[in-house]
């Protein structure tokens, strides 16, 4: 794997990929292909192009002169054919080689290939352990610094908000929401992680990004079961009581993780205060900014006619409450 | 006389070409450059109409191939991007038209479709190469595209059933033909990437492959035309 662009030659003489990188040096044609009827020796081109030009020019117009009626003889016609085939093909390649040069340094995707490297129940494993805190904060926690569970836990997040938009027969944006949905997952993990990744550097925490995007990626987890439960079945005491316990577990899990990293009683607030009230938040977001439309419909859809679930007496009253509480909630929240 | 072909060695020697009716002994053979210049012409010369039917026959020998999946590299061999062009298009011109509210922008435009088809088959193709995939860039992206041929059959059939009124009836017709082409594209998608996976990675492929499609059927499922 060739990290950068040295050069690879082990010719003392300096070998032919500088000489036509520089553009200076000589190009060696291949003329074997050539009929022997030729009857021109070859000679080393200078510059590509140009020289190379003038000689086909040159010996077209002196085969010409010597075989001026001998139109089947194809010797000389094949020879100018060949060389500017030999020449587009020089060129082709020597373009080619600086492309890939180009592309394999900029455009490396082998960087990340150690971060995708991991087994399913590895996988498995890590996304139980994002739900459970740990114990000991006396020394720091491992964390692993993968980067396909993360990846692959935003797309579900993306998934699970597109799925939670259908309701029964209505017509959903669906277009505008797809855009809002990725970006949405995608600029909170990017973007959290590298805002408590600033703060931890200014803290002075151990902890490197790479760490801090797969723990952020890892914590998705928690949300992700408690939107896949609240977004098809609508109560309000459900979704609170899962947002504090899981997405609470969650948050423990991160803040446990970081607090093991962080010294300093100050530092340790900062962090971990910063870290939770943004989980929390976000995952109070996409509950109500998405649920508005659900909240909206079900109220005017089933006004006087309660789905069976909600025909308790007692539950009608809390259901309407928090049903103004919602759509109130969510209008401050959007101004 | 002497003097000139004493200067000029080989000069009696530039015109000498091997004629092809005298038997030549052994394994020395003539060297045939004019028969193969004609032959990389010919494929200039022939007429549009059988270079576009050879593309077409390829394409729907792929389709075929897609729709009963069995273990073989057709696709994989010769893979092309027309097939998943058309595919994509198809589904995206079908996909037009589904409206919400009257001051809204309407069901997802022709251009969300298509990018989230090919920038998530681009993101599963780097996933699956980062995994250690053996299969090639455009090879992934030729797989993905074509098996999206089921779901492109089932919003036509869902279009069908729209037409004949959006009750329920209609919606857990549409949700078995949606549910069924979706499983029928994944299925298909793994016979053929899955063989390119270390045995014991091939769920952490399967599974991005299962959002990708799921995401389409979801949008397919969710659709409804405007009147």
């Amino acid at each position: 794997m060739s990290a950068g662009s040295g050069s690879r030659t082990t010719e003392p003489w300096g070998g032919f990929d500088d000489n036509i990188m520089q553009g200076t040096g000589s190009a060696v044609i291949d003329m074997e292909n050539m009929d022997d009827t030729s009857g021109s020796s070859f000679e080393d081109m200078g510059e590509m192009h140009q020289r190379m030009e003038e000689e086909v020019a040159e010996e077209a117009a002196a085969a010409e002169d010597d075989n001026p009626e001998d139109e089947e003889f194809l010797g000389m016609k094949g020879m100018k054919g060949q060389l500017g085939r030999q020449v587009a093909d020089e060129v082709w390649r020597a373009g080619k080689r600086q492309a890939s040069k180009a592309f394999n340094l900029y455009a490396n995707i082998d960087i990340l290939r150690p971060y995708f490297d991991v087994e399913p129940i590895q996988v498995r494993s890590r996304l139980i352990e994002s739900m459970i805190p740990v114990r000991m904060i006396n020394f720091p926690q491992k964390i692993a610094g993968e980067l396909y569970g993360p990846l692959m836990l935003v797309f579900t997040l993306v998934a699970i908000l597109l799925q939670g938009m259908q309701t029964s027969g209505t017509t959903i944006r669906n277009g505008t929401l797809m855009g809002t949905a990725i970006g949405t997952c995608f600029g909170y993990w990017l973007g959290v992680s590298s805002f408590i990744y600033f703060l931890a550097y200014l803290v002075n925490a151990q902890i490197t990004m790479l760490q801090m995007l797969s723990l952020m990626g890892y914590g998705l987890f928690g949300p992700c079961v408690v939107l896949l439960v609240t977004y098809n079945i609508h109560f309000h005491y459900l979704f609170f009581v899962l947002w504090l316990v899981v997405g609470g577990l969650s948050t423990l899990r991160m803040v446990a993780v970081l607090l093991s990293r962080t010294v300093g009683q100050t530092p340790r607030l900062l962090l971990c205060g910063t870290l939770s009230l943004l989980h929390m938040l976000f995952l109070l977001y996409l509950h109500f900014a998405y649920h508005k439309i659900i909240e909206g419909l079900l109220v005017t859809l089933e006004g006087p006619n309660l789905a069976p679930m909600q025909r308790v007496a007692r539950d009608v009253p809390v259901l309407m409450l928090n049903t103004t509480v919602g759509v109130v909630g969510v209008t401050n929240m959007s101004q | 006389m002497a003097e000139e072909e004493a200067s000029r060695p080989f000069a009696g020697l530039s015109d000498v070409s091997i004629p092809e009716d005298i038997p030549v002994e052994g394994d020395i053979s003539v060297p045939m450059g004019a028969n193969k210049r004609d032959d990389e012409y010919s494929t200039l010369d022939e007429p549009v109409k059988e270079t576009i039917l050879r593309d077409l026959r390829a394409v729907g020998n792929k389709f075929i191939h897609v729709l009963y999946p069995k273990r073989s590299s057709a696709l994989l061999r010769d893979w092309d991007l027309w097939g998943p062009l058309l595919l994509c298009v198809t589904l995206a011109l079908l996909l037009q038209g589904g409206a919400a509210d009257s001051d809204d922008q309407g069901g997802p435009q022709f251009a969300e479709v298509f990018v989230v088809i090919w920038f998530g088959s681009i993101i599963i193709t780097l996933n699956s190469k980062l995994l250690g995939g053996t299969i090639s860039f455009f090879q992934s992206l030729c797989v993905l595209g074509y098996c999206i041929l089921p779901l492109t059959v089932a919003m036509i059939v869902c279009r069908i059933v729209l037409v004949g009124g959006s009750g329920t009836v209609s919606f857990v017709v549409r949700l078995l033909v949606v549910t069924a082409s979706f499983g029928w594209s994944t299925f298909a998608s793994t016979a053929f990437l899955a063989d390119s996976q270390p045995s014991n990675r091939k769920a952490l492929v399967v599974y991005p492959v299962f959002l990708f499609y799921f995401i389409i059927s979801w949008i397919i499922l969710t659709f409804s035309p405007s009147h």
